[in-house]
C-alpha cells in the first residue's frame, strides 16, 4: 500500500505499462521534457527515452492518426490530449478511423490505442479548459470510455486500458489530480468496465463518475443527517455502462439521481434514465432525476461554481425525488 | 450566349472556368521539372537525371530493370486494371455495385508506384488505388466487395501489406506515417529486419486536408520512412487542382524540409524509377519524399459524377495523346519488343478476368446483420451482447409467424 495522488497513480500506472510491454509508448504535446502540463508523465521520458515517450508536434489529429498507424504495426500507443476542449481536431481520426477499424476489417484488425484526456471544470481556467465531452464519444460504437475517481482506480484502470484490445478513452478528472488515496499496487480493482458501489443506502441511489464522485459522497453524508440513506455508485465506465449494478441498486432504493458535469441534454444521465426506466419501472418511487450542466457552452470561470453540480444541487434533486 | 458554333453547355463551362481562374489569381508559379522517360509518342530516353532538393540524382540504378520482359509486364498490369475498371463500371451501371470509382488514366501512376514497392513495404491507399492493389496481389474481386455493399473492407491488409481503402480523405496519410514510425522502432530493436517503408497515397483534392499537413510535419520531424505519393489527376470531383494549390504540389515538400519531385504520372517507367528511388531513400533512413504524379482522371470521379457539368471535352481530348497505355504500346511495337500475339493474348486474358470478376461479384455472400454485432469490439461488450440478444429474439419472432402461417 502506498499513498499517492491521482496524478501520481496514473504516472505509476503508465510506468508499469511501459515496463511490462516494450510495445507501449506515450505520445502527446509537452509530455516528455516537461512531463505534461499536469506533470502526469513526469520523469517517464528520462527513464524510457524519446522513442517510448514522444514529444509530438502540436497537432491532435496527427497524434491520434499516427497512433493508429503505430497500432497497425503492433504498437500500443497511449496518447495524451492536453485538455478536453482541444480533442476536437482529433475527433475525425477518433470517430471515423479509430472506432471503426475493427468493424471495417470484419474483425481482422484491432486498434489498441489509449487516449488520455484531462476533463471537467472547477479549476478556474480559461475557455476550452473545463469541458466534459464524454457523451460525444460514448455515442460512437467501437470506443470504450472509462473515468477513474480515485488513485487506486487511476493506477489500475490506466493499465487495464492499455492491455485492452479495443480503443479506450480515459477521461481523467483534472480537478482531482491532487486527490490523495491509498493504492494497492498488488491487487487490481477488477473489471474496469464495471461500476462500484462506494456507499450503501436504502432510500435513494446517486450515480456519479469522475470529478463528481467526492461530491456525491459528501451529498450522501449530508442527506444522512436528514435521515435519508443514500447509496452512491461510482460508474467508472461510461461505455459500456454497468446497468446491472445500477439496476440492482435502484430496485432496492426506488429512487435514482444521476449527476455529471456535462450538460444534461443528450448526456449520459439521459441514457441511464431511459435504461433504468425500462429495467426497473415498477421499482421507481419517482422519476429518474438528472443533475448536470446547463445547455450552454461551459461558462466563464468566475461563475462556474454556480454551473457545476455541487452538494446542494444533488440534495435538491434528492428532495424532489422524495417529494414526488 | 452561344451562336458561334460552341455548344452552349461547353461555353458556360468555359466561362465558369475563366471566372474561377480569375478569382483565384490565375496562373500558378513556375512549374517544376517533370521527370519523364517515356514520351507520349513512345520514344524512350536512355537515362534520367534530375536535380532534387539541390542534389543531382541519377536514376540509372532504378531504371535497370526496364528490359523488354519488364516493360511488357508493366503494360500487362496497366491493361488488366483498365479492363477491370471497365468491367466494374459496367457492373455499377447494371445495378450490381452501389458505386464505382474509376481509375482510367491513372494506370501508370498506380502500376509504376506499386511495382516499385517491395513485399515488406506497406501501402495506405485512398479508394481509387485499384492498380496498386493489383501490384500487391490483392484479389481484384475483393476490391468490389466494398462497392457491392457486403463489407467495408474486403481483404486482410496484413497478407499483402496493402491497407483497406479509406474514404475520409487524407486520414490514411497519418496512418502511413505512424506505421513508418513503427518500422523505425522495429529496426532499432532488431537491425537484422529488412529495411522497409510505407507509402501514403492521396490526390490533389486531399492535399488540402489538414491531415496531409500534419502527416508531413510528423514525417519530417521524426524522419519517418514514408513516401507521400500524390496523384494529381487535375480534378477533385468538379474543382480544378488550381483551387487546391497555388504552387505546384511537389514544391510543398520544401516547406516541410524534405524533397518533392514531379513525375509524369502517365509514364509508367519514370514513375516506377522515381518511386524506387524515393523508397530506397526512405528505407535507408534519409526521411520522407513527396512524389507528385502529374496525371489526368480520364473518366468521372465516380459513377455518380457528370464531368460535362464542369470541364470541357477539349480538356479530356487534350489528354488523350498522353494516355499511359498508348505510349507504352507505341514503344513496345516500335522497338519490336511485343507483337500482335502479345496484345491478342493479353486481350484474351483480360476478357477471361472480366468474366471471372463478374461471376465473383454475382456470387458474393451477403452477410447478415447478426454477424455485424461481432466485429464492433474485440472484447465482450455487454451493450452489444444485449442488443444482439434482442435482435435474435426479434428475428426469431418472424420465424414463428412463418411456421404458424
Amino acid at each position: 500500500m502506498a499513498t499517492m495522488t491521482i496524478a501520481k497513480a496514473i504516472n505509476e500506472g503508465l510506468r508499469a505499462s511501459l515496463t511490462q510491454d516494450p510495445k507501449t509508448l506515450l505520445m502527446g504535446e509537452d509530455i516528455g521534457e516537461l512531463g505534461g502540463v499536469y506533470r502526469v508523465t513526469d520523469g517517464l521520458k528520462r527513464d524510457f527515452g524519446a522513442l517510448r515517450v514522444v514529444d509530438s508536434p502540436l497537432a491532435e489529429s496527427g497524434i491520434i492518426g499516427t497512433a493508429i498507424g503505430l497500432a497497425l504495426r503492433g504498437y500500443r500507443p497511449i496518447c495524451e490530449i492536453q485538455f478536453d476542449g482541444f480533442v476536437f481536431p482529433g475527433f475525425n481520426q477518433i470517430t471515423t478511423q479509430l472506432a471503426k477499424l475493427r468493424t471495417r476489417s470484419d474483425g481482422m484488425l484491432s486498434a489498441p490505442v489509449v487516449i488520455r484526456i484531462p476533463y471537467g471544470g472547477g479549476i478556474g481556467s480559461i475557455e476550452h479548459h473545463s469541458e466534459s465531452p464524454e457523451a460525444l464519444f460514448a455515442h460512437t460504437a467501437g470506443l470504450r470510455i472509462i473515468t477513474p475517481s480515485n488513485p487506486q482506480d487511476a493506477y489500475w484502470m490506466i493499465q487495464q486500458a492499455v492491455s485492452c484490445e479495443d480503443p479506450v478513452i480515459v477521461f481523467e478528472p483534472k480537478r482531482r489530480y491532487w486527490l490523495k488515496g491509498e493504492v494497492d499496487t498488488s491487487a487490481p480493482t477488477g473489471d474496469p468496465f464495471s461500476a462500484h458501489v462506494l456507499r450503501s443506502g436504502t432510500d435513494a441511489t446517486v450515480v456519479a463518475y469522475g470529478p463528481l464522485v467526492p461530491v456525491a459522497l459528501a451529498a450522501a453524508a449530508a442527506a444522512e443527517e436528514d435521515g435519508r440513506s443514500v447509496e452512491v455508485i461510482d460508474l467508472r465506465s461510461i461505455s459500456p455502462i454497468d446497468f446491472d449494478t445500477v439496476t440492482e441498486s435502484v430496485t432496492r432504493t426506488g429512487r435514482l439521481i444521476v449527476a455529471h458535469e456535462a450538460p444534461t441534454f443528450g448526456g449520459i444521465g439521459g441514457e441511464i434514465a431511459a435504461r433504468i426506466s425500462e429495467r426497473a419501472f415498477l421499482s421507481l418511487e419517482a422519476p429518474v432525476i438528472r443533475v448536470g450542466g446547463f445547455h450552454m457552452p461551459y461558462p466563464v470561470a468566475r461563475v462556474e461554481e454556480h454551473y457545476l453540480p455541487d452538494i446542494d444541487r444533488i440534495l435538491e434533486a434528492l428532495d424532489r425525488a422524495f417529494a414526488y | 450566349m452561344s451562336g458561334s458554333g460552341v455548344p452552349a453547355a461547353e461555353f458556360e463551362v468555359e466561362e465558369v472556368l475563366l471566372a474561377a481562374q480569375s478569382a483565384i489569381g490565375g496562373q500558378q508559379g513556375p512549374a517544376p521539372e517533370m521527370l519523364q522517360v517515356l514520351a507520349p509518342d513512345g520514344t524512350k530516353a536512355d537515362g534520367l537525371t534530375a536535380e532534387i532538393a539541390g542534389e543531382v540524382v541519377d536514376f540509372a540504378p532504378y531504371l535497370a530493370a526496364t528490359d523488354a520482359a519488364h516493360l511488357r509486364s508493366l503494360y500487362r498490369d496497366m491493361s488488366l486494371i483498365r479492363r477491370f475498371d471497365q468491367e466494374a463500371t459496367a457492373l455499377q451501371r447494371q445495378g450490381q455495385l452501389a458505386l464505382w470509382v474509376p481509375l482510367t488514366g491513372q494506370e501508370a501512376a498506380q502500376i509504376g508506384s506499386g511495382r516499385a514497392l517491395q513485399p515488406q513495404d506497406y501501402a495506405f491507399p485512398t479508394y481509387r488505388e485499384h492498380g496498386v492493389a493489383l501490384t500487391r496481389g490483392v484479389e481484384l474481386a475483393d476490391i468490389l466487395r466494398l462497392f457491392r455493399g457486403v463489407t467495408n473492407g474486403g481483404w486482410d491488409p496484413r497478407e499483402r501489406n496493402f491497407h483497406l481503402y479509406t474514404l475520409v480523405l487524407a486520414a490514411q496519410s497519418l496512418h502511413a506515417v505512424g506505421y513508418a514510425m513503427g518500422i523505425q522502432r522495429d529496426q532499432l530493436a532488431d537491425p537484422s529486419l529488412p529495411q522497409a517503408a510505407s507509402v501514403a497515397y492521396f490526390g490533389d483534392g486531399a492535399s488540402s486536408e489538414g491531415d496531409i499537413h500534419e502527416s508531413m510535419v510528423f514525417a519530417a520531424s521524426f524522419d519517418a520512412p514514408v513516401v507521400f505519393f500524390c496523384q494529381n489527376n487535375q480534378w477533385a470531383i468538379s474543382v480544378p487542382a488550381a483551387v487546391q494549390a497555388r504552387v505546384p504540389l511537389a514544391r510543398r515538400a520544401e516547406g516541410y524540409g524534405f524533397p518533392g519531385v514531379r513525375v509524369d504520372g502517365n509514364d509508367v517507367v519514370a514513375v516506377e524509377a522515381v518511386t524506387r528511388w524515393a523508397l530506397d531513400r526512405a528505407r535507408s533512413g534519409k526521411g520522407p519524399v513527396l512524389i507528385e504524379a502529374y496525371t489526368y482522371r480520364m473518366s468521372a470521379h465516380t459513377t455518380a459524377d457528370d464531368p460535362t457539368k464542369y470541364r470541357l471535352s477539349g480538356d479530356e481530348q487534350a489528354w488523350q495523346p498522353r494516355d499511359p497505355l498508348v505510349r507504352l504500346e507505341a514503344h513496345l511495337r516500335a522497338q519490336g519488343l511485343a507483337d500482335d500475339a502479345f496484345f491478342d493474348e493479353l486481350a484474351a486474358e483480360a476478357r477471361a478476368m472480366a468474366t471471372a470478376l463478374r461471376d465473383a461479384v454475382l456470387s458474393m455472400t451477403v452477410p447478415d446483420l447478426e454477424s455485424r454485432f461481432a466485429t464492433v469490439y474485440a472484447e465482450p461488450h455487454p451493450l452489444v451482447q444485449e442488443e444482439l440478444r434482442f435482435f435474435q429474439q426479434y428475428e426469431a419472432g418472424f420465424a414463428d409467424e412463418g411456421e404458424q402461417a
